[in-house]
Parts: C-alpha cells; structure tokens; sequence
C-alpha cells in the first residue's frame, strides 16, 4: 500500500510541474508584456522597466520559468492589484465559501443521483428507470448558470422562499473565523446563524449540483444493470437473501468503484461549475473572485485561483485514487 | 502474390464491419432517443442555416421606444418580447443557434482531428512517442474543464479564434485517449502485420487500417463533445469571455437577461430553453448512437467534460 501511494505521488509531481509550465507559457502568450499585465495602469515606463529587471523578464525564459516554480512552490503568486494584499491570502479567505458550497452539491446530487441510479438500473425499461434516465438526462444537459437564473426568478423571487444572493443575512451573527459558516454555526450552537447558512446555500448548490445529480444517475445505473449479472447476485438471491439486501448491499457495494471514479473525474466539472454558479448567486467564493479578478484584469490574482484551482482537482484526484485502491485491492496489486 | 491476398482480406477486416452495418443502418436508427435527438438537432440546423430568412427582425436592429417588451406571442411583430435596448428576442434566438452550432462543430471537428490522429499515433507506436503524448494528456486532463477555458481567454483575450483555441484544448484529450486504447490493441491485430509484411509504411498503416477502425467511436465521442462545447460556449459567453459583444449568442443573451431578471423574465428564459434543449437533443442523440455504434464506450461514463 505504502509502495502504491508513493508511485502515485511521484507521478502527480511532472504533471504538476507541466501544470504551472503550461500556465506560464499561457501569461507570455498574452498580448502585450507581462510586465504590463502584472503592473497595475499607472505604472510609469520606468516602473516597468525597474519590474522587468526586478521579476527577470530580461532573463531567458527557462530562468524566468524556474523562478515562477518556486514562487508557486513556496505559495507566492504576488501581490493583487485590486485588494493589494498577497493573493494567497485573498484567495484563503475565499475558499471556505466554494469548499462548502462544493459539499453540500455532491451531497444533493448524490442523495439524488444514487437512489435513482440503483432504482433505474435495477429494473431496466420499468416506470423507475424511465423517470430516473428523465432526471438523468435533465441533469447532464442543463446548464447550470441558466438552472440557478431560473431558480433566483421562481424560489427566490416570485415564490420568495429563499434568498436568491449572498451567504448570510446581513446582522445575523456568523461567528466563526474559518469561513465555514453553516458547520461553525451548529458548532457553535448558534442555530439561526446555521438556519440562515443552509438557506442560503440551498439554491446554489442546487443549481451547482444538478449536472453532478445527472451524471451520477447515470454511470450508477449502467454500473448496476453490469453487476446485477453477475454469479454473485444470482447466489445471494438463491440463498434466500431478500431483493431490498441484494441490491443495496451486495450489487451497489460492487458497483461503487466506476461511480467513485467517475465523480472523482466529474469533480473537476463540479470546480469549474462553482466558477460559474457562485458568480450567478453573488456568493462570495473563490470562483467568483477569479471572475471578477478578471473583469478588474488582476493578473496575479487569475494566475494565482488557476493555479490554486487545478492543483486542488490534482489532489481530489490524488485522494480518488488512493481511495478506490482501498474500496478495490485489485487496482493497488494489479498493475 | 500471396501478399496481395492477405491485403485484400486485411483491408476487409479493416472496413468489413463498417460496411455490413451500414447496410442495415435504417432500421436501428428509430429509436426514440435518436429521433427526438435527431429531430431537435436538425431543427436547430435550419433554424441557424436559414436565421436570415427565418428572423422576423435584424437580430442588432435597436429602438429604444420599444425596449423591454414583453413576449406578445402570436399577437404582435415581437413573438418573444425585446430585450432592453429593443432588440427583438426572437430573431436574435435564430442568430443565437447559428453562432452555437458553428463554433460547436468547429471546435468538434478539429478536435476529432487532433484527438483522433494523436491517439492514433500514440496507441501505434507506443514507446516515447506514447509516452510524450500521454502526458500532454495528462496535463490537460489535470485542469477542471471549464477553468482552462476561461484562463485563455482571461489572458488572450476575446475573438472567435481563441474561444475555439480555449474549447479546443480541452476536448481533444477525450478523442486522443480513446483512440489511443483501440489503436493500441489494434497494431497487434493481423491486417496490421500483413500490411506491414508487405511493406506499408506506418503513415499508410495508421492512415488506411487503423484510424478508419476509430471512426466509430469518434462519432459518439464527437456527439457529446458537441454537447458540451455548446455549454461550454454558452458559459464563456455568459462571463463575457467568448465572442466579441456584438455577436448576438444564447450565452451573452442570457448574460443580459440575469441584470433585468426582476422586471423582465423573458429576457432570460427563451436562451436558456434553447441551451437547455439543444444539449438535451444532442445528448439524446449521442446516447442512442452510442447505443447502436459502440456500447463499450458504455462504461467510460458520461462524455460530458
């Protein structure tokens, strides 16, 4: 096992590195000299000629890349032009508020997407397939800044059930400086605060986890229509094991290994839609900054959330695969 | 002469199964999935390839006398209402479906190329070749789809050719990875041998036996592919990081309608429903092609990303 996660984290480190290469290339392609773009406008030309010296823009580039890589190895992206306080520490401040976002979709789309899964797999072409392929194929296809627009109109505005912007009311006590709001609430026994939380990550999450729902029903039921073939099943069955424990119990252990995969890689797609989905709810995470970072052309904040970002999908993905060595031992010995 | 027998019967194992079922193609296709798919991709062509006949109103055509109207329906000139400069909804719908699927089929299309002829290469020779390929795909595959995109066009800026560029770079990785899987069992089969007794040479082989062997799959990588570059589209536009504003796209119309959503619904909803219901239709469409053409690709999950 011990042997497994260290080929496995010795492989993440050249992607990594060719992560940050491709990220670099991506800043010197932009029109225009990087020292233009990571200086704010009133810089004077001798500003940017003492920055050019100063970042070693006049070096080769293979030195100037080198630099970058410990810059971003050591956690220093720069400074933001718009908060003027180091990037990291803007984007620290914001990540709370997509982590837990982030959480509470996969939660939805799993509470959804696996019990319609397992239903519709199991009795293929019955009425429970039929509804579940529907809630399926309205998940993969919606797009979920169109989705959280609707919701904002209808839950939030003409039903005025939800509030349709924003984390928390405004003067209710969110007492907690990890930025968690909803757990730190109940943690903290203060449960209007947590109330106020879950109100107003209901709609976000909706709209953020519904492509994830759609997607989870789905690879849940091809997985489990593949096992319910299987010698395993027919033998549980014929033991007298009742069909609620075979299915739940005996085919969805098995068939969990493709959809742990399958989410692992679709968590990316979870990453990007927060990008999206929290700029639609003005919810104050770090995919809204990176959009309002570029709006404001704050370069050193955008390198900073890509490279944050993506580095955060390797880990997710890093964690994916030790986790089904686990659910699977054939994956760690077999290779 | 031997050899040229053992061509004949190599290219025919090649494109054999191909052919026969080409042969009985019609028959498959009724199925409800691929003709609800079919018949809401098709309209979606015709109402793009023909927008200048079909669209009662120039799509930029503004008048602010008549701005923010609501839908009229069948009951005025302006079916689906105006937009807040009082452009007609409607006619910017039409031109909306023409930006989509052109730059959908685009980024498809070289995508296919790209993916299809690096896999290709990657699963034939294996070695370093395989090794250099595959970890380009590696690294692009490490980047959260949409993220990619919208860092190119954060530093390169708006135009139509970076939006490509920016949808491009992240679906030919699904093509590349796989064609490389088939095209890797594929060069141990026969016909890959006996056209290489015979003195093809690896550009042939690749070109004539393996790549046409990949086409199937393609196709069904393709339809989700479409799928999702028009998502993909639509969200760049949405942030303001796709075509140019005077483009008239569902993204940007819908980018548009999110600022009047408490007064003027309307201005949301109708580009939203064709985002909505072009994906569906493609979606629909690529399942049940996938269906018929390769049910292996069953498990690889989703083809969404």
């Amino acid at each position: 096992m011990v042997g497994y996660l260290l080929r496995r984290a010795i492989g993440t480190i050249p992607v990594i590195l060719l992560i940050t290469l491709l990220v670099f290339l991506l800043i010197h392609a932009a029109p225009g000299d990087p020292a233009d773009l990571l200086l704010s406008d009133q810089a004077t030309p001798q500003d940017t000629a003492e920055a050019r010296h100063r970042w070693g823009l006049d070096q080769p580039l293979y030195v100037q890349y080198s630099r970058f890589l410990v810059n971003v190895l050591k956690g220093d992206f720069g400074t933001s032009f718009r908060y003027s306080d180091p990037v990291i520490t803007v984007i620290g401040e914001r990540l709370p508020a997509t982590i837990e976002l982030a959480i509470v979709s996969l939660l939805i789309a799993v509470a959804l997407g696996l019990p319609l899964g397992v239903w519709a797999g199991a009795k293929p072409n019955s009425w429970a397939d039929n509804l579940g392929s529907f809630f399926g194929f309205f998940g993969i296809s919606m797009p979920n800044f169109w989705f959280g627009i609707m919701l904002i109109l209808v839950v939030a505005g003409y039903l005025n059930w939800l509030p349709s912007s924003g984390r928390s009311t405004y003067g209710i006590a969110r007492g907690s400086e990890t930025g968690f709001y909803i757990v730190a609430s109940l943690l903290a026994g203060n449960f209007d605060a947590a109330w106020d939380g879950v109100k107003h990550i209901i709609l976000p999450a909706i709209a953020l986890g519904t492509n994830m729902m759609g997607i989870i029903m789905r690879v849940t039921r091809s997985a489990v229509l593949e096992v319910m073939h299987e010698d395993f099943v027919r033998t549980a069955r014929a033991k007298g094991v009742a069909e609620s424990t075979v299915l739940w119990r005996h085919v969805l252990r098995n068939a969990l290994v493709p959809v742990i995969t399958v989410v692992g890689l679709e968590l990316g797609t979870l990453l990007s839609g927060s990008i999206i989905v929290e700029t639609v709810f003005a919810w104050p995470g770090s995919g809204s900054l990176l959009i309002s970072a570029i709006e404001s052309r704050d370069y050193p904040l955008i390198t900073g959330t890509v490279i944050i970002y993506t580095l955060a999908f390797v880990a997710i993905n890093f964690m994916i695969d030790i986790l089904y060595g686990f659910v699977d031992p054939r994956i760690r010995f077999g290779r | 002469m031997e050899g040229s027998v053992a061509v004949d019967v190599a290219v025919g194992d090649a494109a054999g199964p191909v052919r026969a079922r080409r042969r009985l193609a019609i028959r498959p296709l009724l199925k409800p999935k691929i003709l609800i798919g079919g018949a809401i991709v098709l309209t979606l062509i015709v109402a793009g390839a023909l927008a200048p006949w079909l669209a009662p109103f120039d799509p930029n055509a503004q008048n602010l006398d008549l701005a923010l109207k609501p839908p009229q329906w069948l009951l005025g000139p302006h079916v689906l209402g105006t937009d807040a400069v009082g452009r007609d909804i409607f006619s910017r719908l039409f031109y909306g479906a023409r930006v989509s699927l052109v730059i959908a089929v685009m980024v498809v299309l070289i995508s296919g190329v790209i993916g299809v002829a690096l896999g290709a290469i990657s699963g034939y020779f294996a070695g370093i070749v395989d090794f250099l390929i595959q970890k380009a795909v590696e690294v692009v595959w490490a980047f959260p789809p949409l993220l990619l995109a919208i860092a190119i066009m954060a530093f390169l800026g708006q135009g139509l050719g970076n939006l490509i560029l920016a949808l491009v770079m992240q679906r030919w990785i699904s093509y590349c990875r796989v064609a490389r899987g088939q095209a890797l069992s594929l060069r141990t089969r026969e016909f890959v041998d006996a056209a290489r007794a015979l003195g093809a040479s690896n550009t042939r082989i690749i070109v004539r036996h393996i790549v046409p062997n990949l086409f199937q799959s393609a196709v069904v990588i393709g339809t989700f592919a479409m799928a999702s570059a028009i998502i993909s589209e639509a969200s760049l536009s949405f942030l303001g990081l796709g075509v140019p504003p005077e483009i008239p796209t569902w993204g940007s119309m819908l980018a548009d309608g999110r600022t009047y959503i408490s007064t003027s619904w309307w201005l949301a909803l109708f580009p939203g429903l064709c985002i909505f219901f072009t994906v569906l239709g493609i979606n629909l469409l690529g399942d049940g092609l996938r269906d018929l053409l390769d049910p292996r690709l069953k498990r690889s999950g989703t083809g969404m990303g």
